[in-house]
């Protein structure tokens, strides 16, 4: 084995690394907001809003990411009011087009995860309240989103992961995160054997960051589980 | 008798639960029909009847978890005000509601503590958050009431580290800290193993032995003869009869309610 082929490459791809988490973290944030947004659509009393957010989550979980990505890259750029508009300066950069596919795309899973995480919580514990006098977001603060943040975390948890290996995608329009320097590594050298190992390795360290978190973070705010 | 102005503001004679003519229906079926009950300051009164007799929707009328479809309904010397949308009526003023359910009490058949607090975060819960009383004092009472259940060394306990009685003593205490002016059950043993029945009844009569205004929804006959002032037995939405236990339980007063009793004591 070429050890010092191995060191070398490890070196190149872990300048990736920042792009790779930035992508990651803004679309987590971004993303998360705008899930917030469709659930609260989703559960809403009003018709209307509620197919509008069945319509945005069957989208963006019905077409591929890498499709949205090129919708977002290519396509955005044809429309002339976009083109005129204030966004303009960021859609003209593949790292804001990356950002903005990705979190359209969490946030549909996104509303969902919390969508059942509301739902998950026990309809007594709410009548309970409600027979004490608490309602509207005093109930809400009190009683259904912090059970919700407990249900909800291990599966949003597991989105951040998703999250994080899609943005090697990114490297399809041009950015140079982990994917995008190990295929230009492979193009100069034709180790892609080595080369996409290494990557493979960087991005399970990554992964395995993120869910160590997430499990901390679990245990901390679901003490009530840990019997 | 002349009603009487108390310091509270309350007319001291006036029923602290008074229903007329409460119905309840869901589509077709007519779970109430038409049931009078005034409950007097200080009155334990006990609501028997077969499932399906409707005293659990009746109990769960008087704070507004269900609402009525018909009759008024005086809770605390206010008429509860109702509005009719369509077919349908609903509930008029969503604060005079949220006013009266903080200053009555409810302790369910499956406990409902909030699984995501401790024993004494449920407790502290009402007092703090709905009523804004100090943290301090209310910490104090919350810890005497959970001393008074026994359970003074489970307050840093989960609710799923606890036994059905210990829970169902718990939320017994979450209920007595807002102070409430009337107690309402709705079937407090019935989730319980046999052998946990006996500490939440005792619990229970030491709050009736206080002098404290209680409405029970039971099937503990034992605990409605023994421990009521008042038993009120339903049977298909209406009050068939009710009385003093010593009368009731007694036999010959009425052909249902004695039949009633009679399989129940066969069955235990």
């Amino acid at each position: 084995m070429d050890w010092p082929f191995l060191f070398a490459t490890a070196k190149t791809l872990l300048t990736g690394v920042p792009l790779t988490l930035r992508l990651a973290a803004t679309s987590l944030c971004a993303g998360f907001v705008l899930a917030v947004g469709i659930a609260a659509l989703a559960g809403s009393r009003f018709a209307p809003a509620r197919w509008l957010a069945a319509l945005y989550v069957m989208l963006f979980q019905g077409t591929p990411l890498l499709v949205q990505i090129f919708i977002v890259y290519y396509g955005f750029g044809q429309i002339d009011f976009l083109r005129a508009s204030f966004a303009w300066p960021f859609l003209q950069q593949a790292y804001w087009c990356a950002v903005l596919a990705l979190s359209l795309n969490t946030s549909a899973y996104g509303a969902e995860i919390i969508r059942g995480a509301i739902a998950a919580v026990p309809a007594r514990e709410i009548e309970a309240a409600r027979a004490m006098g608490m309602s509207g977001l005093l109930l809400r603060r009190r009683i259904i989103w912090p059970q919700a943040l407990q249900y909800g975390l291990a599966n949003y948890g597991n989105e951040a992961i998703l999250l994080l290996k899609a943005t090697s995608l990114a490297s399809v329009i041009t950015l140079m995160d982990v994917t995008g320097l190990a295929y230009r590594l492979v193009s100069k050298t034709y180790r892609s054997e080595e080369i996409f190992t290494v990557a493979g390795l960087i991005y399970l360290a990554l992964t395995f960051v993120i869910a160590t978190g997430v499990h901390l973070l679990e245990r901390r705010l679901t003490p009530c589980r840990r019997v | 008798m002349e009603p009487i102005q108390s310091a509270t503001g309350a007319l001291s004679a006036s029923p602290v639960i008074s229903a007329t003519g409460l119905t309840k229906r869901y589509g077709a079926l007519d779970v109430l029909r038409g049931v009078d009950l005034d409950a007097h300051e200080g009155e334990v009164i006990s609501i028997l009847g077969a499932s399906g007799s409707g005293k659990s929707t009746f109990l769960r009328c008087l704070n507004l978890l269900e609402v009525p479809s018909g009759g008024t309904l005086n809770v605390l010397g206010e008429d509860v005000r109702f509005r009719m949308k369509g077919a349908e009526r609903q509930i008029a003023d969503a604060r005079q509601v949220n006013r009266l359910r903080s200053q009555v009490g409810m302790v369910f058949q499956n406990f409902c503590l909030w699984s995501h607090r401790t024993v004494l975060q449920n407790v502290m819960e009402g007092p703090v958050h709905v009523q804004g009383r100090n943290r301090h004092e209310v910490r104090e009472e919350a810890e005497k009431a959970l001393d008074r259940v026994g359970l003074l060394n489970r307050a840093d306990y989960y609710p799923s580290q606890l036994s059905g009685g210990q829970q169902q003593r718990a939320a017994i205490a979450r209920a007595i800290v807002m102070r409430p002016r009337v107690l309402l059950f709705d079937e407090p043993t019935s989730a319980l193993d046999p052998e946990l029945v006996g500490e939440v009844l005792k619990v229970m009569q030491g709050l009736a032995a206080e002098g404290r205004t209680m409405l029970i929804v039971t099937h503990e006959m034992a605990f409605a003869r023994d421990v009521s002032s008042r038993v009120v037995f339903l049977e298909k939405g209406t009050v068939r009869v009710q009385g003093a236990p010593q009368d009731l339980f007694k036999g010959g007063m009425d052909e249902r309610f004695d039949r009633f009793v009679s399989h129940f004591s066969r069955q235990g």
